[in-house]
């Protein structure tokens, strides 16, 4: 250690760590007084603290235990859409409007049922290409959450240009690929290792340009309490994979049951 | 005066109120015998006598209004063509009294104690004021709609008034004729949602909760509709005039002739108003409005409004005076244009500032939201931006359907309950699948074929038996309208079902009325579907995603 009694202006590494030096006067003490400059001027929000809540069962999957604002999410897979509108939910509850653009296959009972304010949610036809971007940015100006139906195509620039207004605008945006198609499904019975390759190859290779921050994957999903020819469906059990960048890199997994009994997302007991 | 004792916090003024009935169609042209309605944001406001016979009424949609009556005549809301028509009554009233007051067109008012004092009584007034209402109203075609009201405070006496033909409530029986009507007249429709569910009903059981109470539950305006539940005034009378120095004025040179130059003059005089007012924490609740000519013609009215009169809201109601005034008839009309223009802060009362709603009401969240969709409706049509709105219904289709954003008010509630009560979904209608619904909801359904382990299609019977389990899910193509089955290739095999659920709706109606069974049916690859059968037809609904 040094000994940084005498010295005034020098910035050695050991003001950082300096304890108040009990022959020296508190207030002139150089490393108090960084200590209390940096009280100062620390920012009072990181970017990362200003988050949308979302539904607690959902909480483990976002690096947060919330949506950040300004980041981009990706939702695929079977039960893609149920997923998508429980992320939406706890916001829409807690105030914030919600906005879907394109997707006219969705239904708004089950909107209604995850847990979505009806009487905040504007939907939007998807409009013609060429002003997808121009509408998409009008949106993400006045609504907090915002489900895109994937399937709009806009180029790279334009995704590019949609992303940094994400940012500015602290908005959340979803992009959704349902599947309502007759063709087949590749039956999801991977390892998990293959699953989070898998994973990791649809983010890279996001359509239209786009680069999520978060990919989430739903597979596995079994549904409950259908028979062959009695009972109802009650409740669906998937498994959704997180795959992300910088903070959200780490690769979570979580299991729920989305719809639950009541019609929302709920832990597995 | 009756209320010269008691506090000086509860004493009223007596005033006398003529109202013009359905002002808006009498002002549109319409007759009383003709069935006809104005129609603004989607809803029916007024209601002429005759389409009230065939069971319209206010709050309708113009889709249910036109149910009850196909051939109602709808006319669009015009504020300055009712204020400028108006004007002609207020002239006429002028014969009576200087001191004329203006809430909305259709409503004039005025303190009866010197024009009383001057024709011998409130009757004596009361029935030259009707002569001379009348005389016009005949001229327009709707002699019946008037009604003048003699009571104490205005509340009451527009109450009164309501009744039609000349009324005088004596002094000191507002309160004993306000207790019986229900609280539904307090027009404040979400405090009365409340009182209802407490069981509250009429304005005497409200009037007769203690005064702390209700401010503690319903604040400042819950106040304001307690006083007027009790028969008082909104606000306690102010016994000193306002300040003189608030008073704004502007002289015009040239002086101006038209309608949007005066209200454009108005809006700076306005904003003067609201800084000399905002300074010293106050809000102006009544105005007086004065416009004086070259040649000294002057037209002076006093308008007043229950909340607080905006910057806006004066400017518009310059626009109504100066409307009626210079583009009135011929004999009203001033001879040059006006050279002066004075806002006189008739009533002021502190600032109690804009709060939001305590039963939800706007939020800055939905006024961002709502800047948005009007941008948004710019960039890809009207049209294309639409709401949920709560229908009912057994299909998932037919639940909640989408309503262009435009025709409705974004900031109100449309489902009509409390956000998110999933009982206003199930309640009336059996033959519904049960929860979850499917995320997915086919806008058109998609023809398909549902068959069984040796490849027919799956018929059900008129009392809903299957003919056999269902086994696969195929793609069906219409070709000429025969139906033929792709290979197996593309049929996906059923793991489980259920159902199937009938339906048989609109039977009397032998159009529309449509037999429907449909399946839930899970998929092998461990998807779950919706498909419905129709006519012997299947055809897939929705995905539960």
């Amino acid at each position: 250690m040094f000994d940084t009694g005498g010295v005034t202006a020098s910035p050695s590494p050991s003001f950082l760590n300096a304890g108040p030096d009990p022959g020296t006067n508190p207030g002139t003490d150089p490393g108090s007084v960084i200590r209390r400059l940096s009280e100062l001027i620390r920012p009072v929000t990181f970017a990362r603290e200003q988050t949308l809540p979302v539904l607690e069962p959902l909480a483990p999957l976002l690096a947060d235990g919330a949506l950040t604002r300004g980041s981009l999410l990706r939702v695929c897979g079977i039960g893609a859409t149920s997923l998508a509108l429980s992320l939406m939910a706890a916001g829409s509850r807690d105030g914030s409007w919600s906005a879907v653009i394109g997707l006219p296959e969705l239904g708004l009972v089950a909107a209604a049922e995850h847990g979505l304010v009806l009487d905040r949610l504007a939907l939007i036809d998807a409009p013609p290409t060429r002003r997808s971007a121009e509408l998409i940015a009008a949106v993400l100006d006045g609504v907090d959450l915002v489900l895109l139906d994937a399937r709009m195509m806009l180029s790279g620039a334009e995704s590019r240009r949609i992303a940094a207004r994400l940012r500015e605008r602290g908005s959340v945006l979803i992009m959704v690929e349902p599947v309502c198609s007759m063709a087949p499904v590749i039956a999801l019975s991977q390892t998990s290792r293959t699953r989070t390759s898998t994973a990791r190859t649809s983010m890279s290779q996001a359509a239209g340009g786009w680069s999520p921050d978060v990919v989430l994957t739903v597979a596995g999903s079994q549904w409950q309490g259908l028979g062959e020819g009695h009972g109802t469906l009650r409740r669906r059990r998937v498994r959704i994979d997180a795959v992300g960048r910088g903070r959200a890199a780490r690769p979570r997994q979580l299991e729920v049951l989305l719809p639950a009994d009541q019609g929302s997302v709920d832990v597995i007991d | 005066m009756s209320s010269t004792e008691g506090r000086s916090a509860d004493r009223v003024v007596r005033s006398l109120v003529v109202r013009c009935a359905d002002w808006p169609l009498v002002a549109a042209g319409a007759t009383p015998d003709q069935p006809a309605v104005v129609i603004e944001g989607g809803r029916v406001v007024v209601v002429s006598p005759a389409a009230r016979a065939e069971g319209i009424e206010p709050g309708h949609r113009r889709r249910e209004a036109q149910r009850r009556c196909p051939s109602v005549v709808v006319y669009p809301p015009d504020h300055d063509r009712d204020a400028r028509l108006f004007h002609a009554i207020g002239a006429a009233l002028e014969h009576i009294t200087p001191r004329i007051e203006l809430s909305v067109p259709g409503v004039a008012a005025f303190p009866t104690r010197g024009p009383s004092r001057y024709f011998g009584g409130d009757h004596a007034l009361a029935k030259q004021v009707m002569t001379a209402v009348a005389g016009i109203m005949v001229g327009l075609g709707w002699p019946d709609s008037v009604g003048v009201g003699v009571a104490d405070g205005r509340f009451v006496a527009e109450q009164v008034a309501r009744v039609g033909g000349v009324t005088v409530l004596e002094p000191g029986t507002s309160a004993s004729f306000l207790a019986p009507l229900p609280a539904g007249m307090l027009g404040r429709p979400e405090l009365c949602d409340v009182l209802r569910r407490l069981g509250i009903s009429t304005l005497g059981a409200f009037a007769a909760l203690p005064a702390a109470d209700v401010v503690a539950r319903f604040g400042a305006d819950g106040l304001v509709a307690h006083r007027v539940a009790g028969g008082l005034d909104e606000r306690p009378p102010h016994t000193a005039p306002p300040p003189p120095h608030l008073t704004v004025s502007i002289e015009l040179d040239p002086p101006v002739e038209r309608v949007d130059q005066a209200a454009f003059v108005a809006k700076g005089l306005a904003e003067r108003l609201h800084d000399g007012l905002d300074a010293e924490g106050l809000a102006c609740t009544r105005v007086c409005i004065t416009a004086e000519t070259d040649t000294g013609a002057c037209n002076e009215r006093i308008w007043r409004h229950e909340g607080a009169l905006g910057v806006g809201a004066i400017i518009e109601r310059v626009r109504w005076q100066l409307d009626g005034w210079l583009n009135g008839p011929a004999v009203l009309r001033p001879t040059s244009g006006v050279s002066r223009l004075t806002l006189i802060p008739d009533e002021v009362g502190p600032a109690r500032g804009r709060q939001l709603g305590f039963w939800g009401g706007e939020t800055a969240a939905d006024e961002r939201a709502m800047r948005a969709m009007a941008r948004v409706q710019g960039i890809v049509g009207v049209a294309a931006v639409t709401v949920p709105e709560v229908r009912g219904g057994r299909s998932p289709i037919e639940q909640i359907v989408r309503v262009p954003a435009a025709t409705v008010e974004l900031a109100m509630s449309r489902g009509g309950q409390p956000e998110n009560d999933q009982s206003r979904f199930v309640a009336p209608w059996p033959g519904r699948v049960p929860t979850p619904t499917p995320a997915l909801v086919l806008p058109e359904p998609l023809p398909a074929l549902v068959c069984d382990q040796r490849g027919s299609v799956v018929a059900v019977s008129g009392r809903g038996a299957l003919s056999a389990a269902p086994a696969t899910l195929g793609e069906q193509n219409i070709v000429d309208g025969a139906v033929g089955a792709v290979g197996a290739a593309a049929a996906l095999p059923i793991a489980a079902w259920a159902g199937p659920w009938l339906t048989d709706e609109r039977w009397w109606d032998p159009v529309a009325h449509v037999r429907r069974a449909r399946l839930q049916l899970l998929l092998a690859d461990g998807r779950a579907v919706l498909v419905c059968c129709e006519h012997g037809r299947w055809s897939i609904e929705g995905w539960y995603d």
